[in-house]
C-alpha cells in the first residue's frame, strides 16, 4: 500500500510537471500557427501533424532509446518521459489555443482597436480574458489524457503506479491466489478516483461558460 | 546507422504490422458498435440501461487502457476466466473506445435539432425509422470530426500491446532492441506508424469535407 502510494506519487508528479510545462510551451506555440505568416504557421502545422499521428509510446522509446546512441546525450528516464509528454502536450494545447483565438470573431479586436486602445490593452483586456474561458475546460481535459498516458511510463522502467503494481503482485502472487485482481483493480479504481472529479469539473465549466 | 539491417528488418515490421492493424481494426469496429448502442441507449432514456451506459463510459473514460488490459490479462485468469491475448488486446480497446465513440455520437445526436424530430413524427415514422432516416444521418456529419480523432485516438493505444504478450510493432522493436539495434528499429518503428496511421487520418479528413452538407436544421 505504501509502495504503491510512492508509484502513485511519481505518476502524479510526472503528469503535473509535464501538463504545467506544456501549457507553459504551447500558449505561444499556438499564437505562433495563429499568427498570419505562412512559414511558421506551415511548420507547426507539420509539427502538430507528426504528433498526432505518432503514437506517445514511441516517441519515449526514440528518445530515450535512440537519443543517446546517435547524439552522445544520456537522458534519465524521468527527463525523457516528462519531455516526450511535453512535446505532445504542447501540441495539444498549441492546437486549443489556435482554436481559441481564432474562433474569437475579428470584430472583438476591431472594436477594441476602435475605441481607442492600443493593439496591447486589446490582447490583454479584450482577446486573453475571452480565450482563456474558452481554453480552460480543453486544458483540464487535457490533464486527464496526460494522467492516462502516464502508465506508458512503464515501458521505459519508472516505477509509477503500474510498475509498482506489478511487483508486489510478482511477491504477493506467491501467497495470495488473487493478488493481481485486487491489485490491478485497485489501480483501476485510483486512476478512477483521481480522473473522474476532474472531468467532472471540466465538463462543468464548459456547462458554465459556454 | 546500417541501413542494410533496416531493410532486412522489413518483412519482421511488416508482419508486426499486419497483427496492429488487424487488432485496431476489430476494435475499433467494436468500439463504434458499442459507442452507437449506448448512445441509443442514453438517447431515448431507455431506464436501467441508460444508467447502465453512463456508469460504464465514466469508468472507461476515466481509466487508461493499460490499466484495463493488465486486469484483464493477468487478474481474470485469476478468477477462472482465461481470455487469450489477441482477445484481450480487442476487447480492452473496444472497452476503452466505445466510450469515446459513444460521446461522440452523443454529441451528434443532441446537435440533431428538436424541430426534425417533431418534423418526423408528425409525418407518422416509428422510433428507429426516425434514428435511421433523420437522426442518423444529420448525427453522422456532426460527429464525424470527434469520430475520426477518436479513432486515430485508438490506433495510437494499440502500442501498449505488447504487455499482454503480443508480437505487435512495440514487441518487436523492444526485440530489437535488445540485440543492440535501437536507431534502426526506431526508424523503422516511426515509419511503420507513419504509413498505418497517416493514411486513415488523411482519409477522414477527407471523408469530414465530404460530410459537410448537413449544416439544415440547427
Amino acid at each position: 500500500m505504501a509502495r504503491l502510494m510512492e508509484g502513485l506519487w511519481i505518476t502524479v508528479w510526472i503528469s503535473m510537471l509535464s501538463v504545467g510545462l506544456s501549457v507553459l510551451f504551447g500558449i505561444p506555440f499556438g499564437l505562433l500557427m495563429a499568427a498570419k505568416t505562412r512559414v511558421v504557421a506551415k511548420l507547426m502545422r507539420i509539427y502538430l501533424e507528426f504528433i498526432r499521428v505518432m503514437p506517445i509510446l514511441v516517441m519515449l522509446f526514440l528518445f530515450y532509446y535512440s537519443l543517446s546512441r546517435v547524439f552522445g546525450i544520456n537522458l534519465s528516464a524521468y527527463f525523457v518521459s516528462v519531455l516526450v509528454f511535453t512535446i505532445w502536450g504542447a501540441a495539444e494545447m498549441a492546437d486549443l489555443v489556435r482554436a481559441s483565438v481564432t474562433s474569437l470573431p475579428a470584430h472583438q479586436w476591431e472594436s477594441g482597436r476602435a475605441l481607442g486602445l492600443s493593439s496591447l490593452q486589446v490582447s490583454l483586456f479584450i482577446i486573453v480574458p475571452q480565450a482563456i474561458r474558452r481554453l480552460l475546460p480543453g486544458v483540464i481535459n487535457l490533464t486527464t489524457r496526460m494522467i492516462k498516458t502516464t502508465p506508458f511510463v512503464f515501458f521505459i522502467n519508472i516505477p509509477d503506479l503500474m510498475k509498482v503494481g506489478q511487483q508486489i503482485v510478482e511477491v504477493a502472487g506467491m501467497r495470495n491466489h488473487l493478488a493481481s485482481v485486487w491489485v490491478y483493480g485497485f489501480i483501476f479504481f485510483i486512476y478512477f478516483i483521481i480522473c473522474y472529479p476532474i472531468s467532472l469539473f471540466s465538463r462543468y465549466l464548459e456547462g458554465r461558460w459556454q | 546507422m546500417d541501413l542494410d539491417f533496416a531493410i532486412k528488418c522489413i518483412p519482421l515490421f511488416w508482419a508486426a504490422g499486419k497483427l496492429t492493424v488487424t487488432l485496431a481494426f476489430f476494435g475499433i469496429i467494436l468500439s463504434l458498435v458499442i459507442g452507437f448502442i449506448c448512445a441509443v441507449l442514453q438517447y431515448y432514456r431507455i431506464p436501467f440501461l441508460k444508467q447502465l451506459a453512463g456508469i460504464y463510459i465514466e469508468l472507461a473514460r476515466n481509466t487508461p487502457l493499460m490499466v484495463q488490459l493488465f486486469f484483464l490479462f493477468f487478474g481474470l485468469p485469476r478468477l477462472g476466466i482465461l481470455i487469450p491475448g489477441k482477445t484481450c488486446a480487442i476487447i480492452g480497446l473496444a472497452f476503452l473506445g466505445g466510450a469515446y465513440m459513444a460521446e461522440a455520437f452523443r454529441g451528434g445526436f443532441s446537435a440533431v435539432g428538436k424541430t426534425q424530430l417533431e418534423a418526423g413524427l408528425s409525418l407518422g415514422l416509428s422510433r428507429l425509422q426516425l434514428l435511421r432516416y433523420v437522426i442518423f444521418p444529420q448525427a453522422l456529419a456532426v460527429s464525424l470530426p470527434v469520430i475520426s480523432a477518436s479513432t486515430i485516438f485508438l490506433m495510437k493505444e494499440t502500442s501498449v500491446f505488447s504487455i499482454v504478450a503480443l508480437p505487435d510493432l512495440m514487441y518487436l522493436a523492444k526485440d530489437l532492441l535488445k540485440e543492440g539495434h535501437s536507431i534502426e528499429s526506431n526508424l523503422m518503428l516511426v515509419i511503420s506508424y507513419l504509413v498505418i496511421i497517416l493514411p486513415v487520418s488523411l482519409f477522414f479528413a477527407y471523408l469530414e469535407r465530404r460530410a459537410r452538407f448537413a449544416g439544415f436544421g440547427s
